[in-house]
């Protein structure tokens, strides 16, 4: 008989060790997947890790992995904090929303205006539109005791009939034919979030998001604020007793992950989607979440989480078009993938043990 | 304007029997102490399970049958995680969203823009004839009236039999449950199940009777919103129904106002059944006390059995 | 006659061996006291008789019979009943339900509550069946827990701890209970480490140490310290006390009335008393009477009035904890992991909890991770905490070791005021006894130490005054000198002592 004993501390080498076997397992019941659906499942599997790194055409998917990767990272980031204090912001989606139609706005009411401080602006702009919209769960929550889950989600469909509002409405672009899409940000050069140099996907978003991993892995190591988040989430009484105020706690890390997934927002409308429209999202507010836990929970981790599923994300695009699936494969694969790693971590805290305790 | 109250009724509670339905299996798996945030996900592999399985029987009936079973197979995992591997509860179960998600999107991805085999009226002899309340209460499909009946279960059962009460012990204090000697994983998974059959019943409803076709996505949130009339039921069976017939309401009014042209723009007219979500579960759990003295006293924490 | 007998039952858990090679037996119609130091293995040994747990090697037989009960429903068929020390109940459910659930075969909830009113007038344990359990003082909770045992007619009837919870009154009604059931013919293994209420209520006693079985003894014929001895294995030393010397009052607490955030919590009302620097003044009282709120109200963890709390020259009432330790008023929680500490962290990052302002355990909101560390190794040392080392969890400490550093961290840190609650509970006696010391000399050192305790004998032994918390209302602080048990008892039942 199979049992779990818990270990007396967490083991440091299941901690590394775990993600690396959810991906493992993703592949093989990935390809079990691609086998069922009619494909060769190593075509599939190499399509989707190798090629989009090391493959034919990797030189021009190689920045389409930054692309896809500064967001996710930025986003799950921000949403790390709050996880590890046990505070479910489940609405990045929106707050990512709401970055990019505030930050965008911003930069829309100021055409054709040249200046260098209309982009800076913009990005501050996004990042309050994303830190507003996360502090509405925050406030409800704190005053009212309203599930910030349900709240912060209920949020990203709000977000969304409020974007498609105002790409119908008042952000439409005047000389569009009335499209529901805004001004394209490339025809506005002074709002405008460039590949920096050519080829390699680098954004300002890209930089931004490398500098707020380092002040990540500052704060969640040696500030007094990565521990009391640590603290809140492990043992939430001995938190409220060491002094930290559970209220506070609740409004910067909501407010801190909307501000960052608003910014991500911003710099994704002023870059590669370059308009607002209604396909705007393509839910890397919620993929985040899985970088967040694959990363667990840590700057380094969602680092690299983050870069594997940009990834999975243009191997998904690679299969979509090369074996014709459907573009939910991929993200068949990205919830196997969480799930796995759900399923794995209990070896960090638990020894499995086969057959009777011993005895003496 | 031109609403008919009558047909408004009528409208509204097709509108929120998939909610119903969802919501009425986690409150079973809420009592029993565990709070799965996968009903989005369970929901919509019932709303394409269930639609492919009727249109390829020809019959709602295995349709809905399929999508229960799928619900509750989605749920199994979910229930392995959470009892067997101890995982966050939170985390996976925002895992079987995603995955459900994902999923189901697959499945479907050749099943858009059929229609399904209609589901018949349930017969009531005539009475759907009488004014006003025939079309209102006797002229719907089976389903509304089962949702209907399986809270009247689900009440007896909490309220009546000694395995409803064991289910909310179980919820309450898992530790005492287990010095008792109930097996309280059991339980849960037992529970978790019957949660994920009804979640895949409620998006079966939502494809083969309430649109009825499937698009990706289609649930919209139905599910999570389950999960906030929970709340707003503070966890009694009888209330469910009082909720998600408002946000039925809720839905079919905008709905209306937007095929009446009504001033606003319709973005703004379909945020309401969210907007007014959100309104609800502030009201509901702004009395800490109450709130706290009704929520199952160990819903959403991890029982491990160490010795 | 015997009515259960073990034999080398042995049960071993990674790292300890819980019981071993245990052999004993009760007789029918028996007061059969088990004793034994916290983790000496007596709640293993009750969880076997009682199917919750299996053990590795031995044999039960009861009345003659194997006994190998695989879960609690076989025991309970068998006809064995417990009351655990922590209680089995629902605060959420009414007693005939909670009582329901711990039955096999239970009668209809109607049928039952009947049962329950007539079992609970024969035996005089009054109880209204629809209450909910929640609402019930700690005393009337163990009542259901008793009524439940009875309403089986158990051959064996298994407690835990019983009287660890209960007024001196309450527990004279418990004992009178115990002892009719056992003229009736029911045995009864009651597993305490209160001596002198063995002495007058058990036939024979058994004593643990280590797991082991130390020997069997008659209660009558010993002496508390002759017993104790055999439960430790070694000559205890009492804690000295030198003559008080009072100085100015250092905590002033004023009319303060707090709401408690717990819906079955108990909220205080007018608590007036002053602590005086030198002084250890302790506050009795049964569990569930405001000890939690008394506690956060005091460290900060919820705030009051700003005039209710006076702190040397400060009113405090409106700070939070943080600026509370500053100013030198530190606290100990009664729950060690998951409240004064956090279990999955080592100690050295646990003693950022309390000392990263005070102590300076880090600079502009950075930490400082080897002065964590050499303080962690300061307190380990001084407060003879047994670790590996001060980077493994909290968690992986006995309760007492991590109850010496809980203690350590705070002391060491020079409070003006030192608030603690139950700072020995669940701890091994010679841990006990040292922390007992420490606050003496705390004390001694002129800080005023306020310890909210259920056990009377430790607030005898350490108290220079004395006042009792009852329904969140405190007595008039008198001198401990020459209080009796009886008084106390008395003055937790709500009559004021002159």
């Amino acid at each position: 008989m199979m049992r779990l004993e818990p270990r007396t501390d967490p083991s440091n080498i299941m901690i590394g060790l775990t993600p690396i076997l959810a991906v493992l397992a993703t592949m093989i019941f990935g390809g079990l997947l691609f086998v069922f659906l009619g494909k060769n499942p190593f075509d599939a599997i190499r399509m989707i890790f190798w090629d989009p790194l090391l493959g034919e055409h990797a030189f021009y998917y190689r920045g389409q992995i930054l692309v896809k990767a500064a967001p996710l990272i930025m986003i799950a980031l921000g949403l790390s904090f709050g996880f590890r204090a046990g505070i479910w912001n489940i609405g990045a989606e929106g707050q990512f929303i709401m970055g990019a139609v505030i930050g965008g706005a911003t930069g829309l009411a100021l055409y054709p205006m040249d200046s260098f401080i209309v982009f800076p602006l913009m990005i501050l702009m996004g990042s309050i539109g994303g830190l507003l919209w996360g502090l509405i769960p925050a406030y409800l929550k704190i005053k009212f005791n309203a599930n910030e889950i349900l709240v912060s989600l209920m949020l990203v469909y709000v977000a969304f009939n409020f974007l498609v509002g105002m790409v119908t409405g008042p952000l439409r672009n005047p000389d569009g034919f009335n499209f529901p899409e805004s001004r394209s940000f490339q025809d506005f050069p002074s709002a405008h979030n460039p590949e920096l140099w050519s080829g390699t996907g680098i954004h300002w978003g890209v930089l931004v998001t490398l500098g707020i991993v380092i002040m990540a892995y500052i704060a969640i190591t040696r500030h007094i604020f990565g521990f009391n988040v640590r603290l809140a989430g492990q043992a939430p009484r001995a938190a409220k007793f060491a002094g930290v105020n559970p209220n506070k706690m609740i409004a910067i890390c909501l407010g801190l992950s909307g501000a960052l997934a608003g910014m991500a927002g911003l710099f994704e409308l002023t870059g590669p989607a370059g308009k607002l429209t209604t396909t705007f999202p393509v839910g890397y507010g919620f993929t985040a979440i899985i970088v967040a836990f694959l990363g667990r929970l840590h700057p380094i981790g969602i680092l690299f989480a983050g870069l594997l599923l940009a990834v999975t994300y243009v191997g998904g695009d690679i299969i979509q078009s090369q074996l014709s699936l459907p573009k939910a494969s991929i993200q068949v694969f990205q919830g196997m993938l969480l799930f796995f790693l759900l399923a794995v971590d209990v070896l960090v805290n638990f020894k499995i043990r086969i057959g009777k305790r011993i005895t003496k | 304007m031109d609403i008919s109250v009558v047909s408004l009724i009528a409208s509204l509670i097709v509108a929120a029997t998939p909610i119903l339905l969802a919501a009425t299996g986690e409150l079973i798996v809420e009592k029993s102490g565990v709070l799965n945030l996968g009903v989005e996900g369970m929901m919509i592999m019932g709303a394409i399970c269930g639609f492919i399985a009727a249109v390829n029987s020809g019959s709602p009936f295995v349709g809905f049958c399929i999508a229960a079973i799928s619900g509750a197979i989605l749920s199994l995992l979910f229930a392995i995680l959470t009892q067997y591997l101890l995982a966050n509860q939170v985390a996976s179960g925002l895992a079987l969203t995603l995955f459900g998600l994902g999923l189901a999107a697959l499945l479907g991805h050749s099943y858009s823009g059929i229609k399904p085999p209609s589901s018949p009226k349930f017969e009531w002899f005539g009475m759907s004839d009488i004014s006003i309340i025939g079309p209102i209460i006797f002229n719907h499909d089976l389903m509304v009236y089962f949702s209907v009946f399986l809270v009247l279960i689900v009440w007896i059962f909490l309220k009546f039999t000694r395995a409803g009460l064991i289910l909310r012990a179980v919820g309450e204090n898992h530790d005492a449950a287990h010095a008792l000697g109930y097996k309280v994983i059991r339980i849960r998974v037992l529970a978790i199940m019957f949660g994920g059959a009804c979640a895949g019943l409620g998006g079966a409803y939502l494809s083969l009777i309430r649109v009825p076709q499937w698009t990706e996505g289609m649930t919209a949130g139905a599910g999570w919103i389950a999960l906030a009339i929970v709340v707003f039921a503070s966890w009694k069976p009888w209330r469910l129904i009082l909720g998600a017939y408002l946000f039925g309401g809720v839905t079919i009014l905008q709905l209306n106002l937007q095929a009446n042209g009504f001033a606003i723009p319709v973005s703004y007219l379909s945020m309401a059944p969210y907007l007014v979500t959100i309104v609800v579960l502030v009201i509901m759990s702004a009395d800490r006390t109450r709130a706290s003295v009704n929520a199952p006293a160990s819903l959403g924490k991890i029982f491990h059995a160490s010795s | 006659m015997t009515l259960i007998r073990l034999d080398n039952l042995t049960k071993a858990y990674p790292g300890v061996i819980a019981n071993d090679d245990i052999s004993f037996e009760v007789d029918k119609g028996e007061i059969h006291a088990l004793l034994g130091e916290n983790g000496a293995g007596k709640s293993t040994l009750v969880k076997m008789i009682y199917g919750l747990v299996q053990p590795d090697f031995g044999m039960m037989r009861l009345e003659g019979k194997g006994f190998t009960p695989t879960e609690p429903r076989t025991a309970r068929l068998a006809g064995i009943a417990m009351v655990f020390q922590h209680f089995s109940l629902f605060e959420a459910l009414s007693v005939t339900e909670n009582i329901a659930l711990g039955m096999e075969n239970p009668p209809s909830l109607i049928i039952l509550s009947d049962k329950i009113r007539k079992v609970s007038s024969k035996y005089g344990l009054s109880l209204d069946p629809k209450r909910l359990v929640g609402d019930l003082s700690v005393g009337e909770r163990q009542r259901v827990e008793i009524i439940r045992c009875l309403l089986q007619d158990p051959k064996l009837l298994i407690m835990d701890e019983p009287t660890s919870v209960l007024t001196p009154q309450e527990v004279e009604t418990l004992f009178l209970t115990l002892r009719r059931l056992r003229d009736e013919g029911t045995s009864i293994l009651y597993i305490s480490h209160k001596l002198e209420e063995i002495k007058v209520l058990c036939e024979r006693a058994t004593i643990l140490r280590r797991g082991k079985v130390i020997g069997t003894c008659v209660p009558k014929n010993e002496t508390a310290k002759s017993m104790a001895e055999m439960m430790v294995g070694s000559k205890l030393k009492s804690p000295k006390k030198s003559k008080a010397n009072f100085g100015m009052p250092v905590l002033e607490v004023d009319e303060l009335t707090l709401k408690s955030l717990d819906p079955f919590g108990t909220s205080l009302k007018n608590v007036s008393f002053n602590l005086r620097s030198g002084e250890v003044m302790g506050v009795a009282g049964v569990a569930g009477n405001g000890q939690d709120e008394l506690m956060f109200a005091l460290s900060g963890e919820t705030l009051t009035d700003k005039n209710s709390i006076k702190l040397e020259n400060e009113f405090i009432g409106q700070s939070n904890p943080v600026q509370r330790r500053l100013l030198g008023l530190l606290t100990a929680p009664e729950e060690r992991l998951g409240h004064a500490a956090a279990p999955e962290m080592t100690l050295a990052e646990n003693t950022l909890l309390t000392g990263f302002q005070r102590q300076k355990l880090g600079r502009r909101g950075f930490l400082n991770k080897s002065g964590a560390i050499a303080f962690a190794e300061k307190i380990v040392q001084k407060f003879d905490v047994r670790t590996p080392s001060v980077r493994n969890g909290a968690k992986s400490l006995s309760g007492g070791n991590l109850q010496k550093f809980v203690i350590g961290r705070e002391i060491l840190q020079s409070p003006r005021v030192f608030v603690v609650n139950q700072p020995t509970w669940g701890v091994d006696a010679a841990a006990a006894a040292f922390i007992r010391q420490a606050l003496l000399e705390l004390a001694e050192g002129g800080a005023g130490v306020l310890v909210i305790s259920q056990d009377l004998d430790e607030l005898m032994e350490i108290s220079d005054s004395f006042m009792v918390l009852s329904e969140g209302k405190v007595s008039k602080p008198r001198p401990a000198k020459g209080i009796t048990i009886e008084e106390i008892g008395l003055m937790m039942g709500g009559t004021e002592i002159a």
